[in-house]
């Protein structure tokens, strides 16, 4: 008898970029019909053990057994050889293409040498149906899909030749409501069919829901490794973060009377209708709606960046049509947008480049940039924000972990200092510690009399850490009601349509 | 001086291996040519080379500006010809400095046209130039089928000026680099037309007008075109309606090898100097070797290509 073998070993896996270590010596053992749940902080090496199972990455040393057998995965191709399929966290669709050609890329059925095209768009329908994505036309042009929607494209093209190691990065992160309840089932069913799914994840109660495994990554090795019976939330969260966090979110203070941003019947058809809400100086509130609730439309609408039908938009009681984003910006408003790397960073630029991109026009001497004030405010945001590394200021954006990214993107609108902040989907992807950072960061502008709108689609978040939250739902304003004491189930009822 | 678009002090890696590995290849073809004949390093040859580099130096200036916008300019040789076709017929009845205003000023025209119909109109740069390369060299002709050769001497002064050993007209390019590299290394709009290639719509919702400075970068363009215009008519002696045809090639290979990405947002004031230096040299000593004209496109291309693939190697180990 042989002893049975593992699907999956790491074992001493090290991983260098350019002579600096970030992963120490991985060791990692899974098995079919398992769910490891990964969780880490910001730059814990989640990242790099992902890529280096996706064979977009070489490992600079150690050894990957498939079946006990050692392989190599030189590239993506390998790793699929071995029927180990990634989903990243960005999106890879090709926005011009139906889901159906997303989905069968290189593999159509074909008629006389032609595409068959009745026959791909029923093979791509049955696939979606199996996997309980049936509400998804496979017809469809991806890119017209909601964000939600072509995540869940993504995960399906993965599964189109059954992969046996699935691996999700952040799966769930823009996922709501029954999109969210489709994808747990969708994992459940893999396993049961014994494919090793590997699932990283922020949400924690997610990770001690789905995953048989648990394993927690910090600067690159791994600190802990445990069980969803034996373990909690909170001593997830102090492995991550390597500290005890007594409360994830900041004790309220009540905003004031004063009114900062006032909308009146906003309207914008396709998106948006009737949009009735204030914002008052020093005061924090949530917007929740799943997506494709309008919430974004609105945010961008508020900002200038469309333009309302009708209605009104009025800032510090003075009515404001804003034409372009620097109109609001004049006005005082400042958006952090919810697609970090579509509309959040500048990739080709510097850390520094990207925080003082709001304040380019302003930080001049003689028609000339002031690169030493540019270099000052930027290392106070750097510092306050404790953006890491902390010499981080000319390296590139994109060298920073998704979360330090996020944190970069939000001083470069501290550092315009508004008097109103929109912050869409501020935490998605980004770890606890620096969640905590970032709330902490938040209630101190709102102490300061900065009026806060965060928007969100994370039920806790959005209760836990504002002052009242609006609800919406299909482009309106379903609900509000004060945060202290609210359940998350009555602001869920709200945004599908079963409050009473 | 830093002209590149990242202070390379601050980034030791990527911009300073851009800049090196043009400025690299130009030291070693002058090493080469220098050592293996007699002709190089005569005075008349080296006056030549320096005339030679301002037509594709100021092209090359005006369509980084666009590239970094992440759009192209392919008009640029047609305003060469129309340009300089212009300046040579107003001279006859306009005093010659008006005329060669009028002449750079149809560039400055052109460019904003070309930047309204991309930025106003959201139409592909690629399409719009291409359309504007035909109209304008069109106007060329249509403004006069024959080349026309002004009698008056002033009208050569321009092309053939010398400050000391170097020519006038090259001081000029120089200059426009110069500027051009604080232009984009220093000021907002500068920044702002790098950060545009990187992603537009970060910067937009930024506060900073993507319109504004796209139409801003064709117009630069235009301007560099219409200046290399009356300059080249100025030094041939002569305007011909049929000049600076393939001209907008040579300006997209001298930002190509300087390090410059055609999807925009990278690349270096310097280091297309340094391309444009490469150009012109393999040109000059291609010449020099009596190698076919034919040979020399082909050579061209081959190096063009070579450069890219040194680039690409000097980014991956970084």
């Amino acid at each position: 008898m042989t002893v049975p073998v593992p699907l999956l070993e790491l074992k001493d896996v090290h991983k260098a970029y350019a002579g600096v270590e970030v992963l120490h010596g991985v060791d990692l053992t899974a098995d079919r019909g398992e769910v490891i749940g990964v969780v880490g902080a910001n730059g814990a090496g989640k990242s790099t053990l992902i890529k280096i199972l996706a064979g977009a990455e070489p490992m600079s040393s150690g050894q990957l057994r498939v079946d006990g057998e050692p392989v190599t995965l030189a590239n993506p191709h390998d790793a699929h050889q071995r029927g180990i399929r990634t989903v990243y966290q960005e999106l890879t669709l090709a926005p011009q293409l139906t889901v159906t050609e997303n989905l069968l890329l290189g593999r159509f059925p074909r008629r006389h040498g032609l595409i068959d095209w009745r026959a791909a768009h029923e093979q791509a329908g049955t696939l979606l149906g199996e996997i309980g994505f049936g509400a998804i036309n496979p017809r469809k042009i991806a890119g017209r899909l909601s964000v939600a929607r072509q995540q869940m494209v993504e995960i399906a093209k993965a599964l189109v030749v059954e992969p046996r190691v699935l691996v999700l990065d952040e799966p769930s992160a823009v996922l709501a409501g029954s999109d969210l309840d489709a994808l747990f089932a969708l994992v459940r069913r893999l396993q049961d069919r014994g494919v090793l799914v590997v699932y990283i994840s922020h949400r924690l109660v997610e990770v001690l829901d789905l995953a048989t495994q648990i394993v927690v990554m910090k600067d690159g090795v791994i600190i802990a490794t445990t069980t969803p019976a034996n373990t909690d939330e909170d001593e997830l969260i102090r492995l991550m973060a390597g500290r005890r966090l007594e409360q994830i979110y900041p004790d309220r203070r009540p905003g004031t009377e004063k009114p900062a941003l006032s909308v009146e019947s906003l309207t914008r058809k396709g998106e948006f209708a009737d949009i009735d809400l204030t914002v008052h100086k020093g005061e924090i509130v949530g917007l929740f709606g799943l997506v494709g609730s309008g919430r974004t439309e609105l945010a961008h609408c508020l900002f200038g960046a469309t333009r309302p039908d009708s209605g009104g938009i009025a800032v510090d009681g003075t009515p404001r049509a804003f034409k372009t984003p620097q109109d609001a910006i004049a006005a005082g408003l400042a958006l952090v947008t919810e697609d970090r790397k579509g509309s959040g960073i500048v990739p080709g630029l510097t850390v520094r480049e990207n925080i003082a991109l709001t304040t380019l026009h302003a930080t001049t001497r003689a028609g000339l940039v002031d690169t030493t004030a540019q270099r000052r405010d930027v290392e106070t945001m750097i510092e306050r924000l404790d953006i890491r590394p902390a010499h981080c200021a000319t390296m590139p954006v994109v060298r920073l972990s998704g979360g330090n990214q996020q944190k970069a993107v939000l001083a470069k609108w501290l550092l315009k200092q508004p008097r109103v902040l929109i912050l869409d989907e501020p935490t998605r992807g980004v770890d606890m510690a620096t969640r905590v950072s970032i709330y902490r960061m938040i209630d101190d502008l709102a102490r300061a009399g900065v009026a806060v709108l965060l928007i969100s689609s994370d039920l806790t978040e959005v209760l836990g850490a504002t002052d009242r939250v609006l609800v919406m739902r299909e482009g309106r304003i379903a609900g509000g009601l004060r945060s202290e004491g609210a359940t998350e189930d009555q602001v869920l009822a709200y945004s599908i349509g079963r409050a009473a | 001086m830093t002209l590149t678009k990242e202070a390379p002090r601050e980034i030791a890696g990527r911009p300073v291996t851009l800049a090196h590995a043009a400025i690299a290849l130009v030291v070693l073809a002058l090493a080469v040519a220098a050592v293996t004949t007699d002709a190089f390093l005569t005075q008349t040859n080296l006056t030549n080379l320096l005339k030679q580099m301002v037509t594709t130096g100021l092209l090359a200036y005006g369509m980084l500006v666009v590239i970094l916008t992440g759009g192209i300019d392919l008009s640029v040789g047609s305003v060469v010809a129309f340009a300089g076709i212009l300046t040579a017929g107003l001279s006859s009845g306009l005093p010659l400095p008006v005329a060669m205003l009028v002449g750079i000023a149809s560039g400055v025209l052109f460019g904003l046209v070309n930047g309204a119909l991309v930025s106003r109109f959201e139409l592909a740069p690629f399409v719009v130039t291409l359309a504007a390369l035909t109209t304008i060299r069109g106007l060329a002709f249509v403004y006069s089928d024959v080349p026309i050769a002004p009698e008056d001497e002033s009208f050569f002064w321009l092309g053939s000026a010398m400050l000391g050993p170097i020519p006038l007209t090259t001081v000029i390019m120089l200059a426009v680099f110069l500027a051009g590299g604080v232009f984009l290394s220093r000021t907002p709009a500068g920044r702002s037309i790098v950060a545009i290639g990187g992603n537009a719509e970060t910067v937009r919702l930024a506060g900073i007008s993507v319109r504004k400075h796209v139409l801003l970068a064709y117009t630069i363009s235009g301007f560099c075109a219409g200046l290399a215009g009356v300059i080249l008519a100025s030094r041939v002696g002569i305007a011909q309606p049929s000049v600076g045809v393939a001209f907008e090639l040579d300006a997209i290979a001298a930002c190509v090898i300087g390090g410059a990405s055609l999807a925009g947002g990278k690349g270096s004031t310097l280091a297309t100097l340094g391309g444009v230096l490469v150009l012109v040299l393999i040109n000059n000593l291609l010449n020099l070797y009596n190698v076919q004209s034919f040979w020399q496109q082909v050579l061209k291309g081959l190096i063009i290509i070579a450069v890219i693939l040194v680039h690409r190697a000097s980014r991956r180990r970084t």
